[in-house]
């Protein structure tokens, strides 16, 4: 029998969590060295699986499947593609670094590292589900956090839960219409169903929307800035990072890959949505005042390309579509790692009283600058290999729908641009004049490794773009060949 | 030997990125080290593309020691890289100004280490430019030379850099924008971005045949070249789009305003004959007397207003405005009489012309530098009388004004002179206003001589004001040598552009 990877991916935080909760919690140091080690490892492994990953071959690999429940048609069947393989490794790279920018945390660090992990192994699960049951099991693993961190800081914003809710509920439903005829939650299986065309338009808005709305979709889009801000800096790294991805992911899944016929009906509305998301979201971003709102609302409009490009349901579109959930996860993960740095030493995010942090910070500087080209969608970084096919897939489908959403463009320039300058240049305020202490060595690992892997992207994209290629393929053979 | 010349591109392209990574791991306080080590990284490129100068084959068709490597298959788009004369003689400019530039900024000691590496990127940015095949990478690298030029303005500039740079950049990428979108459909349509390529199918073209837009191509291949022509006028800059110039120039640190004025502007000019004409030849013929209307307002008002400058960056930034506008009417000319004898005088005028302006304005701005660094003004009023304190610098001063205000016997009257006798016969009456303008040239350089070198003597610089020194005369000197040597025999540079010229249109 084959090495079960998948499964140790997905149960070594989930083991770590426990081992870290036996751990004495005065014996802080050693509750960080084996979250570290248990990361590297799912690091290493996602690594190991990413570039084994068959690309001529294509289809699902690493497969394994046990009964979990039979008699309800349930079981446990894990698997990648060259859609997911990306994400997998896109998990395991902002997992390591979060634990890396985290280790200075000393409130509780094994009740943190604990929480965290658990939220990995659901991030983790979703990714590889390929079973219908299982990826709502670690979807709600994943998501449960979240609900918590809305339910304690998020009052105000009671409207967008109802609606996180509501839609995970009308999914619910779904999932049992759509398991109803065939008995089975097997979605290599449902993907052969051909279910009737009026059955597919019928439910595949909820099926989406239920899931889009964790990927930031308007006009459900407002949870996920409130929710990244409440965050500590390593669950803020990822939620905007890895849970929004989720989101988009879990809709492409079970929304375009179950129902494509759905899928083909409703794209113009969701290309609609998407454009509102891309110009909307830039230009909320540009007159917000704290840090991570900021990062908060740019999220929102680069997951909107996100949902542009699956709308287009063309190859290139598509391509675009799934490089930049990776691009954009690394990206995001390095924002809000810099901001983290930044306000453990200024204790603020207000961007009006900050100022002149590159010098005693050149490193996050740099970083969040990195972050910050890529953002702009600047060529030579891989922001720039996600959406340029994007827009040349909406080109083929509605040329008007690209040209507006290339205002976006401009818009994230300037505000990306003046945000670096007034955080980082300039002079520094008279209060934190000597008072902004160095990074810790973990957190230049974490910053490097991540810039790093965002401009090798830029300037290779044939070491990401084969996978999602033959990912894609796959959807669009589900799809009738369009 | 083989290995060389397969790669030779590649070597100029990359060399300068290579070196700004050995320079990140060099000593942080060390800024002499890092000084020499950047300047002499610089010579690599500029000692390569003079090989590559002496091996080209100026009788040859066609894009010489091309190099072709998968880049993005998904999207059919190759890193293809190639040189004709058009785009020899820019490398040529390119690799010769930065070393010079990087010369002229030994006297910078903030962050030294940072602002030796953005130059390097710069230079290959904009090398990138001038060699690319295709028509993606030739986004990817006009898009890419504006982070270094930014950080450039915005960190070592002057007081009023954080509003010029930021205008600077999103002046650029706004006009990028039309340029990018119309990139992306001359792509999805044709499904590859090989240039070559491309210019045979899209003038031809007679239906999009990958877009589902419900009207004409005309119409389509008019806005496209619009958002072509827009993005690159900008660039030039072509009046009245020029407006970010004088900002940028002024605030801009001396070696910035050297490559800024010395080879980006050139990237606009170079974008019209590289891509505009050959892809909408209707297009241009067309529209050539807007363009030409554009060039000579560019010409007649940034003479005007290099007139009324006190600054005296100021002045020599709208300089520029009024010499690239030579460059532009020269294009214009050449593309309503496509194939005539007119037309390829115009063409090999406009592109020596802007070699020519490359020398001179980086020249100028690095000499306006110099007087700045000494007295701390660049008000012409503050100044004057100058020439008995400093007079080797005011031979140069004078030497440099004098090819710029386009003397017979340097090099700015020959490109001058090709020009008006290309457009001439093709634009009568726009050429005549030109050489109009070219009366307040004149008027300028004149103005800016007096106004520093003559006069009566400001008793404030006695005994303060240095003679210029070793090193500043050094970057002077190949500048200098260059400008009498295209003066007096202009072919050894003709026959290259001359042959790429006849090749391409």
């Amino acid at each position: 029998m084959q090495f079960p990877i998948l499964s140790v991916i997905v149960f070594t935080p989930m083991a770590a969590s426990l081992l870290i909760l036996l751990i004495n919690p005065e014996r802080k140091n050693e509750i960080r060295v084996a979250a570290l080690c248990a990361s590297i490892l799912d690091l290493i492994l996602s690594i190991w699986v990413y570039f084994s990953y068959d690309k001529l071959a294509a289809g699902y690999q690493f497969i394994e499947k046990y009964n979990w429940m039979p008699s309800f048609g349930i079981g446990y069947q894990v698997g990648v593609d060259g859609l997911s393989a990306p994400l997998v490794l896109l998990t395991g790279i902002v997992m390591f670094t979060g634990v890396l920018i985290s280790w200075g945390i000393d409130d509780r660090p094994r009740e943190f590292f604990a929480f965290l992990f658990i939220l990995a192994s659901g991030v983790f699960g979703v990714f590889v589900a390929l079973d219908l049951f299982q990826l709502f099991f670690f979807y709600e693993i994943a998501v449960f956090p979240m609900y918590l961190l809305i339910a304690i800081w998020g009052w105000i914003k009671t409207r967008e839960y109802a609606a996180m809710k509501l839609t995970l509920y009308l999914f619910i439903g779904s999932v049992i219409s759509l398991v109803g005829a065939l008995k089975t939650f097997d979605m290599l299986v449902l993907q052969q169903a051909n279910f009737s065309p009026e059955f597919q338009i019928l439910w595949f808005p909820f099926v989406f929307l239920g899931f889009a709305v964790l990927g930031g979709i308007f006009p459900f889009h407002n949870w996920s800035p409130d929710g990244h801000v409440a965050a500590p800096t390593a669950v803020s790294m990822f939620h905007a990072g890895v849970l929004m991805k989720l989101g988009a992911f879990a809709a492409l899944r079970v929304g375009i890959m179950l129902l494509p016929l759905g899928a083909k009906h409703w794209a113009p509305w969701i290309m609609g949505l998407a454009l509102v998301n891309v110009v909307y979201g830039a230009f909320i971003a540009m007159v917000q005042t704290d840090l991570k709102y900021v990062i908060g609302f740019s999220s929102v409009s680069h997951m909107g390309l996100v949902m542009l490009g699956f709308s287009t349901l063309t190859e290139q579109g598509m391509i675009g579509a799934g490089v930049q959930m990776f691009s954009h996860g690394v990206m995001t993960a390095l924002l809000f790692a810099a901001v983290g740095m930044v306000y453990d030493r200024a204790h603020t995010r207000e961007i009006s009283k900050l100022g002149g942090m590159a010098k005693p910070l050149p490193l996050v500087a740099i970083a969040f600058i990195v972050a910050g080209l890529v953002s702009m969608g600047m060529p030579g970084f891989s922001g720039f290999v996600a959406e340029f096919p994007i827009f040349m897939g909406t080109w083929q489908v509605k040329p008007w729908v690209a040209i507006l959403a290339s205002i976006s463009i401009v818009i994230t320039a300037s505000y990306i641009m003046l945000v670096i300058r007034r955080t980082f240049f300039g002079e520094v305020p008279a209060e934190f004049e000597g008072h902004i202490g160095p990074v810790r060595p973990t957190d230049k690992v974490a910053l490097v490794f991540l810039s790093g892997i965002m401009v090798i992207i830029g300037i290779f994209p044939s070491i990401m773009v084969p996978w999602v290629q033959t990912g894609v393929r796959n959807v669009l053979s589900l799809l009738g060949g369009a | 030997m083989d290995y060389i010349n397969n790669h030779i591109l590649t070597a100029i392209l990359l060399f300068p990125v290579l070196a700004a990574l050995i320079i990140l791991f060099l000593p942080k306080d060390d800024n002499k080290l890092v000084r020499w080590s950047a300047f002499i990284a610089s010579l690599v490129p500029f000692a390569l593309s003079l090989l590559l100068w002496v091996k080209f084959d100026s009788t040859a068709v066609g894009f010489q020691f091309t190099e072709k490597y998968v880049w993005y298959a998904a999207i059919n788009s190759s890193f293809f890289i190639g040189v004709d004369g058009l785009s020899l003689t820019m490398v040529l400019l390119t690799t010769l100004l930065t070393p010079l530039a990087i010369l002229a900024s030994f006297k910078i000691e903030d962050r030294v280490k940072a602002f030796m590496m953005l130059f390097l990127f710069l230079e290959t940015g904009m090398l990138g430019v001038f060699l690319s095949l295709d028509l993606l990478i030739f986004f990817v690298f006009w898009e890419i030379g504006l982070v270094p030029m930014y950080f450039l303005i915005n960190q070592w500039g002057s007081a009023n850099r954080n509003y010029a740079s930021l205008k600077f950049l999103i002046y650029t990428m706004a006009g990028s924008l039309g340029l990018l979108l119309a990139i992306q459909m001359l792509g999805v349509n044709f499904g590859t971005y090989d240039l070559q390529e491309l210019f045979k199918l899209w003038p031809a073209a007679s239906q999009l045949t990958n877009i589902p837009m419900g009207i004409s191509i005309e119409t389509v291949k008019t806005v496209a070249f619009w958002a072509f022509v827009i993005a690159f006028a900008i660039k030039v800059p072509v009046w009245p789009f020029h407006t970010w110039l004088p900002d940028a120039h002024t605030e801009a640190p001396t070696a910035g305003s050297m490559i800024l004025a010395g080879v980006l502007l050139k990237l606009g000019a170079y974008g019209f004959l590289r891509l505009v004409l050959p892809l909408y030849p209707q297009e241009s013929a067309k529209y050539a007397g807007v363009l030409a209307f554009l060039a000579v307002m560019a010409i007649v008002f940034g003479a005007f207003s290099a007139y009324g400058q006190k600054d005296f960056k100021r002045l020599v930034a709208y300089s520029s405005i009024n010499h690239m506008g030579f460059v532009l009417l020269g294009i214009a000319a050449a593309a309503k009489s496509m194939g005539t004898l007119d037309a390829n005088i115009a063409l090999n005028g406009a592109i020596l012309q802007m070699f020519n302006h490359g020398l001179s304005a980086a020249g100028m701005f690095f000499l306006v530098g110099v007087i700045y660094e000494r007295t701390h003004t660049r008000n012409l009023d503050e100044m004057g009388g100058l020439f008995p304190l400093v007079p080797i610098y005011g031979g140069i001063l004078i030497f440099t004004s004098m090819a710029s205000l386009g003397l017979p016997g340097l090099n700015g009257f020959i490109s001058e002179f090709l020009v008006v006798r290309g457009a001439f016969p093709v634009m009568t009456v726009y050429t005549s206003i030109a050489m109009l303008g070219l009366l307040f040239t004149g008027a300028y350089i004149l103005k800016g001589i007096k106004n520093v070198l003559h006069g009566p003597l400001n008793e404030r610089w006695v005994g303060h004001l240095t003679e210029i020194n070793t090193r500043e005369i050094l970057v002077m000197v190949p500048l200098m040598a260059l400008i009498l040597v295209i003066g007096i025999w202009p072919s050894w540079i003709l026959v290259v552009i001359n042959n790429a010229v006849m090749a391409l249109f």
